[in-house]
């Protein structure tokens, strides 16, 4: 065991940092104010290390590292803009975006400019590059799953199992390329073990499973961010006090998500935290 | 019994816990993100029993399920505790220091033997023991209850049977030990912490204590009332005495939630006024005289509630509300005006400073503090108290800080007021889905893919006898009425139990079953216990297909 | 843990029966009444295990894995369904679709020792007989390429050529050098007293003499690196876990063989596998753990078969269990079979895929040694590796050092397959050369001249003709910029499509890639596709080697798992020795 109050000290790109026994390097960088990009990491998830967009190059490791799930060590000394790294970043960012929707990928697009990415590059006359090649999955009035969005992050899964609702609805299925988020059999979410908490639409960083209103309103082209407000308030289904995000746009509701640093939730509701607030508008109340 | 009414823990603790007694609690359904806290206690390897008469989907996480008969929660507590004495296990200096009447509890609790306990409640004896064991010997342990244990005729007795097995081990004033009644609305404790108790000023203080009383009397400068008021079902039995002739209801819907609603709508509709303040023509607004359209608390207005952890935290308006409705304390305010009392026009903010004002609890929690710390626990005594994650640790000094110790408590084993009979052989208990809430005039608002509407759970073998399939319309009557619903058989629910919930009167009046006995203590109405019987609707054919 | 929800299928009688002769019948949670039901979290940890075995059963009671039986299972585990669901797509040999007609399935390899063969006639004749193919990558008998396994339905797995009687078992039989080679043909595999007559079980006896730190330091100083290709040393690794206290251990068999090119521990398995079991428990001996598993893979019926009746007879001669041996110590072993994942051979993938979850490898740190199988520490070893063990605890440190280099020391295990004379397992000392073990296999066959060889497998590198001279020790094949890795050594002539070749073992990661992390599951196929651009349009372009150079490179540094790292490597050698030409 580490002692939780043991400092460490490393070098971040040449310069010294101190910070807490146990810190990730990722974290690290963060004190440190260097930007690191992430994709499988969030807050209230375990890392999974999967997407390899945060890797660093750490003196004495051949390979690259994970800089979400590797604890810093005394004196290492860690890069993370070297050429290497930066090769990495810029391929990881090209794979994902040569195979999956990536338009709904908010803050992968920066990172995408950063690196310089090509994402079609590899798409030749007549021999065009794999893709997920998926339609949306529309099966109830709650959730869509559109996997041609998916880069298979994992933390829905995650979300769904052992981080946060434990109901296991859906997990990685298949193996390689072919690997997809499914079901049992690919049933439909009604027929799974789905209890429609949304905390893995929650999670999702790419729009690749949705909120149903949130999917209507972007194919009728009335969704418009830039026009919405977020106002936390708590919950009124039981007495367990959820902080809820409420997303308004035109003074309506049309999305609730919740605060992944609160200690309450953690970022995670269930079905009546997130789809509770219909009753407040038209055509419940006029 | 240990002072003012609140779970005694954090949330955070029972990711701690070494063992876990969740006890007449669905949480997995009714609490579930407090039940992520517990899965990552389980996940933590807690040690976890449910107690249920249902095998909920609460219980289906246990190490062990003991699914005691509706109603014989004291016989079961009363045996945990015995077997904690009998085996030497109770932490006598903590008993010694701490608390009052042990000897009383050891002599009325001995005649509940393990065995005896398997005759009252249907579990096996042996897994009751491991339970006493259990709980006894873990450094720390939660005990966590909801509905199953309140909505008795003898609730508070059921609730200090549990109360007392904490004081047995020293399971409470500590980090990780503690005693959690589950809150079912987001402000019932805050209800409660703000004196919508009829004998209770804001922060648990008492109206008869004629300091609190100077203290309240001087800050609203009008002389108040020092007898206590009526609670909930003490009204209806003054409205079925004549006694009260006019309601004003805010926020409720009785003509759908009472229990034995029949008998609640008619003496709702004897009153000679009724006033409802809601944010729907719920029921009881269609039968009113005058309604007060309201706003929605937690969306439409700004305020504070308070949680199962005691938490206070801020809830906010994000939207403005439609049409005519208007804002709960502007109601109250303009009703002030035009009875001739001018209240001047405060913002939720200052009435919130004039609670903290007069309520010590509440002192330290500006509405700055509260939104940089995402909510404080109340006691908060100042504005550098950080707030109290756990409660009691009084019991833990050597002078108590200067309290009296605490009290075992004697409760008896009595079973449901309402016993089965030949004419009524089955058991109704009633309870929460998932996706619903109370009487659905919220929750049936979404369209949710996993609702199940009106159906009633029965065991596979009862239903046999009765020549009853799965799927199939039922007419189920109590000794107060008859509804029709369909039956969905439960491998799970034992023998003589059938399980419904009440989330959809206007399909099934699952209240017009329910037994309006109540606790005189807490006014709670027995819902959790009623007898029923079943019967095939003549001509409804079982269908294959199901 | 889960409130798990079953969906509205049921299991028949034949798959119920088949689950619960795999697995027995008690389940995770248990009703002792209808007032008590004892479940929880614990009781299902201990029993994840079984869903592999329990998944096989399925398979091989109705040829797929129907969504009734999937709920059995889950049921019976208390695994969540779509999770059971996850892991049974993983794997190769698994189907979840109802196959068209009954009867089992023949798995023909087109990997390259078999693509170079006539594998297409096999699978065509197959098909004209009106039988089932599975195009299957490499099965581990490259020696007897093409190379069949049969997968049964209803009935046992089979591989055609093990019920073909062959006189000569290995092509060095009665070679008096041999030290890791020297039971087989000798030795009954069957036989518990024929192992014993031919000096079995006293390597145990000399452990114990020594006792768990004098094997330990034996091993240490014996310099014995991991034959798996990773070469870590193997001392150090039993020393690490002997020095864990207070918490479960394991030592576990990585027989899960799935290199391409390799089959060296198939035929250690299945012609001495009592030796292979002794030398697990020395390694539960020196470790200290009590807990020992053989995971196999999944293609390998016969010497699944051979270790199963030999864990039989040894445990029924008290050479397992409570006091194994006599060694005051506990030791039992359990045998997993794999269902046909490459990755599965990766040790964290491996723990993965014992425990009952999809194979996929795990980061590291932390290692095997602190936090390996169930989380606990653990020392995995190869059959190879195992079997170089007793030698060294038998003869002694300095005895073992006086064959091959000074940082090579003792015998390598070669796969020689391909374009060879005799293609079998050989065991040279380290320090043989490359030209020496082609002569010793019979030299290379065809009329033209030799190309390419093939060194440690699909995850190895080619050399060229120059390397012949090449000692093959670890430390000189690091030095030339290659690899012993598993001991492949196969090689081609230059009548051979090396771009085909190259195409082939291109398509195998993309296969094998687990999916998990993005370098390994997007740039495996985008190294496939770029291959068959070059392979299609004949052009080997600039911008297409700057391409395959920048995928090689992102896969080398940034995948989570060796499969990732090397998935590049054969290909790139490839490149650089010319073997794929602008136009072919």
């Amino acid at each position: 065991m580490t002692d939780p109050k043991a400092t460490v000290s490393l070098t971040i790109d040449g310069r010294r940092v101190h910070v807490p026994a146990g810190t990730s390097i990722h974290k690290a960088c963060e004190a440190a104010n260097i930007d690191t990009p992430t994709l499988c990491w969030a807050e209230n998830l375990t890392p999974v290390n999967v997407c390899r967009v945060c890797v660093v190059e750490v003196e004495g490791s051949r390979a690259l590292v994970p800089s979400c799930a590797r604890a810093v060590e005394e004196d290492m000394i860690v890069e993370t803009d070297s050429e290497r790294v930066r090769h990495s970043r810029k391929m990881v960012l090209e794979f994902l975006g040569s195979g999956v929707d990536l338009s709904q990928a908010d803050e992968l697009a920066e990172w995408v400019d950063h690196y310089g990415a090509d994402l079609d590059r590899y798409d030749q006359p007549g021999l065009p590059a794999q893709r997920m090649n998926e339609k949306p999955k529309i099966q109830d009035d709650l959730y869509i799953r559109d996997y041609d969005k998916c880069v298979l992050c994992y933390k829905c899964v995650e979300a769904c199992g052992d981080d946060a609702q434990h109901t296991y609805a859906i997990a990685v299925s298949g193996r390689g390329f072919d690997a997809r988020i499914s079901t049992e059999f690919d049933v439909t979410l009604p027929d799974s073990a789905c209890v429609y908490c949304g905390n893995c639409i929650g999670v999702c960083p790419t729009g690749a499973i949705q909120f149903k209103t949130e999917f209507d309103m972007r194919e009728a082209g009335e969704w418009r961010p830039e026009d919405q407000s977020v106002t936390t308030t708590v919950c009124s289904f039981c007495g367990v006090g959820c902080n809820l995000e409420l997303h308004t746009q035109d003074d309506r509701i049309v999305k609730v998500t919740s605060p992944t640093d609160h200690s309450v939730t953690q970022g995670h509701l269930c079905i009546k935290g997130r789809f509770g607030w219909t009753y407040v508008q038209p055509p419940k109340r006029r | 019994m240990f002072g003012a009414g609140g779970g005694t823990s954090s949330y955070r603790e029972i990711e701690e816990a070494e063992v876990v007694l969740l006890w007449g609690s669905n949480a997995r359904d009714a609490h579930p993100i407090f039940f992520h806290h517990l899965l990552k206690g389980l996940d933590n390897g807690a040690r976890m029993y449910a107690v249920d008469p249902r095998r909920s989907s609460s219980a289906k996480f246990a190490d062990v399920w003991l699914g005691l008969e509706v109603g014989s929660d004291i016989a079961l507590a009363n045996a945990v505790g015995r077997e904690i004495i009998a085996a030497g296990l109770h932490d006598r200096d903590f008993i010694e220091r701490s608390s009052t009447g042990f000897e009383n509890y050891r002599a009325h609790v001995d005649p509940y033997t393990l065995e005896e306990a398997e005759r009252l409640t249907g579990v096996p004896a042996h897994a009751i023991g491991e339970m006493a064991h259990a709980y006894a010997s873990a450094e720390t342990a939660q005990i966590l209850w909801t509905l199953g244990i309140t909505e008795h005729h003898n609730a508070v007795e059921n609730v200090l049977s549990l109360c007392n097995l904490a004081l047995l081990t020293g399971h409470v004033g500590k980090w990780g030990s503690g005693l959690v009644p589950l809150r079912g609305q987001n402000n019932v404790q805050g209800g409660g912490d703000m004196g919508a108790l009829p004998n209770k000023f804001p922060g648990f203080q008492d109206i008869d204590d004629p300091e609190a009383q100077a203290k309240f009397q001087s800050a609203y400068g009008v002389p108040l009332n020092d007898m206590p008021g009526l609670h909930l079902t003490l009204m209806f039995e003054a409205m079925g005495q004549g006694t009260i002739k006019g309601l004003y209801v805010i926020g409720e819907n009785p003509a759908d939630s009472e229990a034995d609603v029949e008998r609640a709508r008619k003496l709702l509709k004897g009153l000679d006024l009724l006033v409802v303040q809601d944010i729907f023509m719920t029921r009881t607004a269609e039968m009113a005289d005058v309604v007060l359209p309201a706003s929605v608390g937690w969306a439409e207005c700004e305020g504070t509630v308070t949680s199962s952890e005691r938490r206070v935290q801020r809830v906010r308006a994000a939207v403005p509300p439609p049409g005519e409705c208007r804002h709960d304390h502007e109601i109250l305010g303009e009703l002030a005006r035009r009875l001739g009392v001018n209240w001047g026009d405060p913002s939720p903010q200052d009435l919130w400073d004039e609670l903290r004002s007069l309520s010590p609890m509440h002192a330290g929690m500006s509405y700055e503090r509260l939104e940089e710390a995402g909510g404080l626990q109340w006691p908060c005594l100042d504005l550098e108290h950080p707030g109290s994650p756990f409660l009691h640790g009084w019991l833990y000094e050597e002078d108590l800080g200067g309290r009296q110790p605490a009290p075992f408590s004697i409760t008896n084993y009595e079973g449901p007021k309402e016993q089965l009979t030949e004419e009524f052989p089955l058991r109704l208990t009633t309870g929460r889905a998932l996706d619903s809430y109370n009487t659905g005039v919220q929750s049936n608002a979404f369209s949710s893919p996993i609702r199940y509407g009106d159906e009633i759970d029965m065991n596979p073998d009862d239903a046999n006898r009765l020549g009853i399939g799965d799927g199939e319309r039922v007419l189920v009557s109590s000794p107060r009425g008859s509804v029709e619903m369909g039956v969905r058989i439960q491998a799970d629910l034992p023998q003589g139990l059938t399980f419904t919930t009440f989330h959809f009167p206007e399909l099934v009046d699952t209240n017009m079953l329910t037994n309006d006995e109540w606790d005189p203590r807490s006014g709670t109405a027995e819902f959790k216990a009623a007898s029923v019987r079943i019967e095939k609707i003549a001509g409804a054919g079982f269908d294959a297909d199901g | 843990m889960a409130d798990l929800f079953i969906g509205p299928d049921y299991a028949d009688g034949v798959e119920i029966a088949a689950v619960t002769a795999a697995i027995g019948d008690d389940p995770a949670v248990v009703h002792e009444t209808e007032r008590l039901v004892i479940g929880g979290g614990a009781r299902r940890h201990e029993r994840r295990h079984l869903l592999l075995p329990a998944l096989h059963a399925l398979q091989r009671a109705k040829g797929w894995i129907s969504p009734g039986g999937l709920n059995h299972v889950s049921e019976l585990l208390q695994v969540p369904p779509a999770e059971a669901y996850g892991v049974a797509s993983f794997y190769e040999m698994f189907r979840l679709d109802e196959p068209e007609s009954d009867g089992a399935v023949t798995h023909v390899c087109v990997d390259a020792a078999c693509q170079i063969t006539a594998n297409e006639d096999l699978i065509a004749e197959i098909e004209a007989a009106g039988g089932r193919v599975h195009r299957s990558p490499c099965l581990g008998q490259c020696e007897r390429a093409p190379a069949r396994f049969v997968q049964g339905v209803g009935g046992p797995d089979h591989v055609p050529a093990d019920e073909v009687v062959v006189e000569r078992k290995i092509p060095q039989q009665g070679d008096s050098a041999l030290r890791l080679l020297k039971n087989i043909g000798l030795v009954d595999p069957t036989s518990l007293a024929s192992y014993r007559q031919h000096g079995g079980y006293t390597a145990l006896e000399r452990a114990i003499e020594l006792g768990s730190e004098g094997v330990c330091d034996a091993v240490v100083e014996s310099g014995l690196s991991g034959r798996g290709g990773a070469a870590f040393p193997t001392g150090q690794k039993w020393r690490a876990v002997a020095a864990e206290r207070d918490r479960p251990k394991h030592v576990v068999a990585n027989c899960d063989e799935s290199e391409p090119g390799t089959f060296k521990d198939r035929v250690l398995m299945e012609n001495d596998p009592f030796a292979i079991i002794e030398a697990l428990t020395v390694a539960g001996f020196a470790t200290g753990a009590e807990n020992g598993w053989i995971y196999i893979r999944g293609e390998y019926p016969l010497a699944t078969d051979r270790l199963r009746h030999a864990i039989d007879q040894c445990r029924g001669a008290g050479l397992l269990g409570a006091d194994a041996a006599g060694t005051g110590h506990a030791f039992d072993i359990e045998i997993r079979r794999g269902a046909g994942a490459y990755i599965c051979g990766e040790e964290t993938a491996l723990f993965a895929s014992l425990e009952g979850f999809r194979g996929e490898p795990r980061s590291k740190p932390p290692f095997p040694t602190t936090h390996g199988l169930f989380g606990e520490p653990t020392a995995i070893n190869n059959p190879e590796t195992l079997i170089n063990a007793l030698d060294v605890v038998l003869h002694g440190a300095a005895e073992y050092r006086s064959r091959g280099t000074e940082q090579s020391p003792g015998t390598k295990l070669l796969c020689v397959s391909g374009q060879i004379g005799r293609p079998g397992v050989y065991e040279v000392e380290f320090g043989t050369t490359l030209g020496q073990v082609i002569d010793l296999a019979g030299g290379i066959t065809g009329s033209r001249n030799l190309a390419a060889v093939l060194m440690g497998g699909a995850a190895g590198t080619f050399v060229g003709p120059e390397a012949l001279d090449m000692p093959l020790t670890l430390e000189d094949t690091r030095k030339r910029g290659t690899t012993l890795g598993s001991g492949v050594v196969m090689p081609f002539t230059d009548e051979i499509d090396m771009t085909a070749i190259c195409v082939r073992i291109s398509e195998f990661f993309r296969n094998e890639s687990c999916g998990q992390c993005v370098p390994c599951r997007v740039g495996t196929v985008r190294q496939n596709e770029t291959l068959v651009q070059i392979q299609r349009t004949r052009g080997l372009t600039a911008q297409r080697r700057d391409l395959m150079g920048d995928v090689g490179q992102v896969m080398a540094d940034a995948s989570i798992c060796g499969l990732g790292h090397t998935a590049a490597s054969a290909i790139n050698s490839a490149l650089a020795l010319g073997l794929i030409r602008e136009a072919v």
